[in-house]
């Protein structure tokens, strides 16, 4: 190799130039090649969603015309308005937005607390309880739905709620309390891994910071909330992201413990047999729904879910990408 | 930890009676007793949504439920449960083997292309701010009620998005399957690379979180690095391979468990939903805990087995 160099060197100006030529049509071809792996990848990414706008457009009788393919011939909005009505939106969009702010805010407090406590802490069994936070993550949330649904049916805290009213456990199904009190524990949707990188930010911060501030005088909760915090919102909003992104479009949980409050990605997977059931009260008979027309309206439904997500993420993205390189997940 | 050492000795040496009257703790515990402060939601999370659910789960896939007013009465079974999963259950070996199945085949895609993906934005060319932005968004586009709206769409279908169930996709490679035929590689190769080709958007929209992990990790390798073995003369090749994929390798591990956990538990998989309907649409209560327990160790089994596989090969720097 270092013959190369040398001989470069000291060769001839004709034969460093050709080089030099080679050099950068092997540069420029790799940026041809390169921006059409990219393009080619972005297209595939895109083209689903695509297909399902151009799909909501459509009326029935396009859907069925197979000179239609991607452009509705009479584009209408009236897909929309049946969806709309049929996923109840304005409630459910309020309820999934309730429900989603409430509970990443508590798993953000939940998870930074925890992840600092194991990033920088010695205390007895911390290897220990890390690894079954790992094992949380592992765990298929099915394997604990019926305990939990069972739990939270009638809910108690080693008896004590019902030796105070005197009959069994309070209720908290079909309420926000379940999601919350999981939050709040560091037990919700994927909060594993939220712990997992939280605490992998704070092992990565330089330990001088701290030290500086203990030296100063400050407490150790103290330190935490004026020194670590503030250094840590780039890890906190990619936490924050994710989470109110997942419990958006969770259905497992919000199936399992809201029975008649509707959110958003409850309503869109059954829109189709809430369109057929709205439908029966207006034309007073069972309607049949052909297969094609009930997927366009799921696909239309799963498009509304999603649009409040990528209005969020146009505004958010280039901090979360930004957040994400900073956040150091690599520890 | 340079300041609790430090204090610590002091207090050996001087004040360390008068102190510990004072306060009743030293610094070491003051700081452990702090670590599970921090913890403490973790600890009581574990507990009562975690630990004590699964005992039940255990305890309940060796009974039949009941439900009668006001609760649920346990009928012993013994492990009549586990019988009727695997041997008289039409569907659950199936579903169990089909997954496990999907999953192998699918991770190492997913791991590839993600770090392929991942090199790709990391280098500066134009556009790179909307490249990223898209890359990313299957993380948006294809979570919980999406992934289960299009799994077996049939709109999506006829419009050659690629379903696992038909796998047909639009991008079926006619070309590229002759081609393959007639270099002579194994068949089973062949197979794989053509499944991977039509079962590519998939393998795209599972990758989000990984190539953020592996775009993390290839910008937090120093460039120092990188001058040094530019001026031994090295190529682009050897650079690849002598310090990028080294220095990435750890989070091969990481995105592996990752990507196995979310192939496995992700709400389209045909043996969740299983377990879901079993329990609360047939209201068989033990069987379906028998099979989520069943489904947990198998993961656990994978998991173990993978990450003891990778953890030879993997490289770490410190």
């Amino acid at each position: 190799m270092k013959k190369s160099i040398l001989s470069r060197k000291s060769g001839k100006h004709g034969r460093q130039h050709r080089r030099h030529m080679l050099y950068t049509m092997g540069r420029r071809s790799w940026s041809v090649v390169r921006g059409v792996i990219i393009a080619g990848i972005c297209f595939l990414i895109l083209y689903p969603t695509l297909v399902k706008l151009s799909l909501s457009f459509m009326p029935d009788k396009d859907i069925f015309d197979v000179t239609v393919r991607y452009v509705p011939k009479s584009p209408t909005l009236e897909n929309y308005k049946t969806v709309l009505s049929a996923m109840r939106f304005g409630p459910s969009f309020w309820n999934t937005l309730k429900l989603s702010t409430m509970t990443s805010l508590m798993q953000l407090i939940s998870c930074t607390l925890i992840g600092y406590g194991f990033a920088r802490f010695k205390f007895w069994g911390r290897g220990f309880l890390f690894a079954l936070v790992i094992i949380t993550m592992i765990v298929p949330p099915q394997t604990l739905m019926l305990p939990l649904y069972l739990h939270f049916q009638s809910f108690d805290i080693l008896g004590i709620i019902s030796a105070i009213t005197g009959k069994g456990g309070i209720r908290l199904l079909d309420s926000y309390w379940p999601f919350i009190l999981m939050s709040l524990t560091g037990m919700g949707l994927k909060n594993g891994l939220y712990i997992y990188i939280m605490r992998q930010f704070f092992r990565g911060m330089p330990r001088e910071l701290e030290e500086a501030a203990y030296v100063d005088g400050a407490g150790m909760l103290r330190t935490f909330a004026q020194i670590m915090l503030p250094s840590a919102v780039p890890a906190m909003v990619t936490v924050f992201l994710f989470s109110f992104v997942w419990q958006w479009t969770d259905t497992f949980y919000s199936n399992l413990f809201l029975i008649n409050t509707t959110v958003l990605a409850k309503t869109a997977a059954n829109v189709s047999n809430q369109i057929a059931k709205d439908m029966v009260q207006v034309v007073g008979a069972e309607i049949y729904l052909p297969p094609a027309i009930s997927s366009m309206y799921t696909n239309t439904a799963s498009l509304l879910v999603i649009l409040p997500l990528v209005v969020l993420y146009m505004f958010a993205q280039k901090r979360f990408v930004e957040s994400i390189e900073r956040t150091g997940i690599v520890g | 930890m340079k300041v609790p050492v430090l204090s610590d000795k002091l207090m050996k040496t001087s004040s360390a009676p008068k102190k510990k009257r004072r306060s009743g703790l030293d610094l070491t515990r003051k700081r452990a007793m702090m670590g599970y402060v921090f913890v403490m939601p973790f600890i009581i999370g574990l507990i009562t949504f975690f630990l004590v659910p699964m005992i039940q789960t255990v305890i309940f896939s060796f009974n039949n439920l009941e439900t009668v007013p006001g609760g649920y009465r346990l009928i012993p079974k013994g492990i009549e449960n586990y019988r009727k999963a695997f041997l008289s259950d039409a569907n659950f070996t199936r579903n169990l083997v089909d997954s496990l199945l999907y999953m192998f085949t699918n991770v190492p895609l997913i791991l590839i292309f993600s770090f392929f993906a991942a090199n790709l934005l990391n280098q500066k060319f134009r556009g790179r701010g909307l490249a990223r932005a898209i890359f990313f968004l299957p993380v948006i586009l294809t979570s919980g009620v999406m992934l289960v709206i299009d799994s077996g769409d049939m709109l999506q279908a006829a419009y050659g998005i690629a379903q696992p169930e038909t796998q047909e996709g639009a991008f079926r490679a006619v070309e590229l399957v002759r081609l393959l035929l007639r270099s002579r590689l194994s068949p089973t190769f062949i197979d794989y690379v053509i499944s991977a080709v039509d079962r590519i958007y998939e393998i795209v929209s599972a990758s989000g979180v990984q190539i953020l992990v592996f775009l993390a990790g290839l910008q937090s390798i120093s460039p120092s690095l990188f001058e040094a073995s530019n001026m031994e003369g090295a190529t682009g090749w050897e650079n690849f391979w002598k310090i990028t994929f080294p220095m990435v390798s750890p989070l091969i591990l990481v995105n592996t468990v990752y990507s196995i956990i979310d192939t496995l538990t992700n709400p389209a998989n045909a043996l969740m939903d299983q377990i879901r309907t079993t329990a609360f649409s047939r209201n068989d209560f033990g069987l379906s805990a028998a099979m989520a327990l069943v489904y947990f160790f198998a993961i656990m089994a994978v998991i173990g087995i993978v990450v003891w596989l990778i953890s030879k090969v993997v490289f770490y720097y410190e």
